[in-house]
């Protein structure tokens, strides 16, 4: 339990998706203009994340290394993250319409989004068993989910800030990304 | 005489594009993971530069060799395998021939296959054009990216080590900024080269003046992402 713990920590706090490991700047800079945008993309990559890292880690375990082809694992992963994105969408369609409302639109921008491929790999990586796979793409997605809504509560309060001319949009949000690691990095400390 | 001419404006126009007009680290703000996470340093910014125009390059000749292959309603999924491929023969020969940039760039040689540059200019480019163009298109867009990725690595280098390709350059009495190779530095860096840009009024996704309506992966990764999975909804 205490490994798990750690693992959590490190992953939500220590070793942030965002802004200490770089995996998934591209929503973290494009869709949080807004907290509820925000909190709606946090929350897809929350269940895609978590679904992914569990059903990469069996593929791998049980299927990959029983045939010696480990090698393949960048191919079949993105294949397998494409078609369960496809998937979580059409059984949210189907079953539960007021969540495909609110995620559906977020969950069509996932596949790209290297954060849930870059976890599956962390797991592999680091020989991760089926539990600890499960927690470490939880919390790093709970640390994608943090970052972007801070990120966004930040953006929603300094829009209509004084800010110099050429550092008016994108080189604005870098800055406050930048001030925000900077802030995560003394997390280190935790561990 | 002018059809010579014609034809070698054919191959140099992709080329130049690629390098300079729309440049892809600087103009259109793609593939911003690994310009954020591996230019810790000059040799690790050109490292994974080469890398990725060498998957760049080839995908781009398969997929316009293949162009006409290709059913139309699956193709997203083809490029993935095609691009997947070449990233696992490239990590190998990392792995095969420098074991140290294998280890220093780790996980972000397998992240080569979401990198928005390679499915973006296989959707707007390679699966239109023939495979001469495709060739000079990769190349084009491939050293933009690697330029992109040099100056912010050497940028990074010069600041928080004081060296560039670890020859020292600042004197002695130079206390090096080590913030600048951690994390948030290349949140600064990335954000005053961004910020030169607006201010010299140059071409940029970021800039408010410039519209970015051609091609399917201009503007920021967002609308790649959108792009590719509209694509995909035609199934």
């Amino acid at each position: 339990m205490g490994e798990l713990l750690l693992i959590i920590i490190a992953s939500v706090l220590v070793n942030n998706v965002v802004l200490s490991q770089f995996l998934g700047i591209c929503p973290f800079l494009g869709v949080s203009r807004k907290i509820e945008t925000a909190t709606g993309m946090g929350l897809a990559v929350v269940f895609v994340i978590t679904l992914s890292s569990m059903f990469t880690n069996l593929i791998y375990n049980y299927i990959l290394v029983n045939v010696g082809l480990e090698y393949l694992q960048t191919i079949v992963f993105i294949l397998v993250i494409a078609a369960l994105v496809q998937l979580v969408e059409m059984v949210l369609k189907k079953y539960s319409p007021g969540l495909y409302e609110s995620l559906g639109v977020y969950l069509t921008l996932i596949t790209t989004n290297c954060a849930v491929l870059g976890v599956a790999l962390i797991n592999v990586q680091k020989s991760y068993s089926f539990v600890e796979s499960l927690v470490n793409g939880f919390g790093t997605a709970i640390g994608f989910l943090l970052a972007i809504v801070l990120m966004a509560g930040i953006r929603e309060n300094s829009e209509h800030n004084d800010v110099p001319n050429s550092f008016q949009g994108t080189p604005i949000v870098l800055v406050s990304a930048g001030l925000m690691a900077m802030a995560f990095y003394g997390f280190g400390g935790l561990l | 005489m002018s059809d010579n001419v014609k034809q070698k404006n054919k191959y140099m126009k992709p080329l130049i594009n690629g390098l300079i007009h729309e440049n892809p680290t600087f103009v259109l703000m793609l593939g911003m993971c690994p310009t954020l996470a591996v230019t810790t340093s000059a040799s690790n910014a050109l490292g994974m530069g080469l890398s990725t125009a060498l998957v760049l390059i080839a995908s781009n000749i398969m997929i316009s060799l293949l162009r006409k292959v290709i059913p139309d309603t699956v193709r997203m999924p083809a490029y993935i395998v095609i691009v997947a491929s070449f990233v696992t023969v490239v990590q190998f020969l990392l792995e095969a021939f420098v074991p140290s940039l294998h280890e220093s760039l780790g996980i972000y040689i397998p992240l080569i296959v979401v990198n928005c540059i390679i499915l973006g200019r296989a959707e707007a480019f390679a699966s239109r054009n023939s495979v001469g163009e495709s060739l000079m298109d990769g190349i084009g867009m491939g050293i933009g990216f690697t330029v992109g990725l040099l100056a912010i690595g050497i940028v990074r280098e010069l600041i928080g080590k004081g060296t560039i390709f670890d020859f020292t350059i600042m004197p002695d009495a130079y206390e090096p900024f080590n913030i600048f190779v951690l994390a948030p530095g290349a949140f600064f860096v990335l954000s005053g080269l961004t910020a030169l840009q607006n201010k010299l009024k140059l071409k940029s996704a970021t800039n408010v003046s410039y519209n970015n309506s051609d091609g399917s992966c201009s503007g920021d990764c967002a609308s790649c992402g959108a792009s590719v999975s509209e694509a995909k909804k035609e199934d």
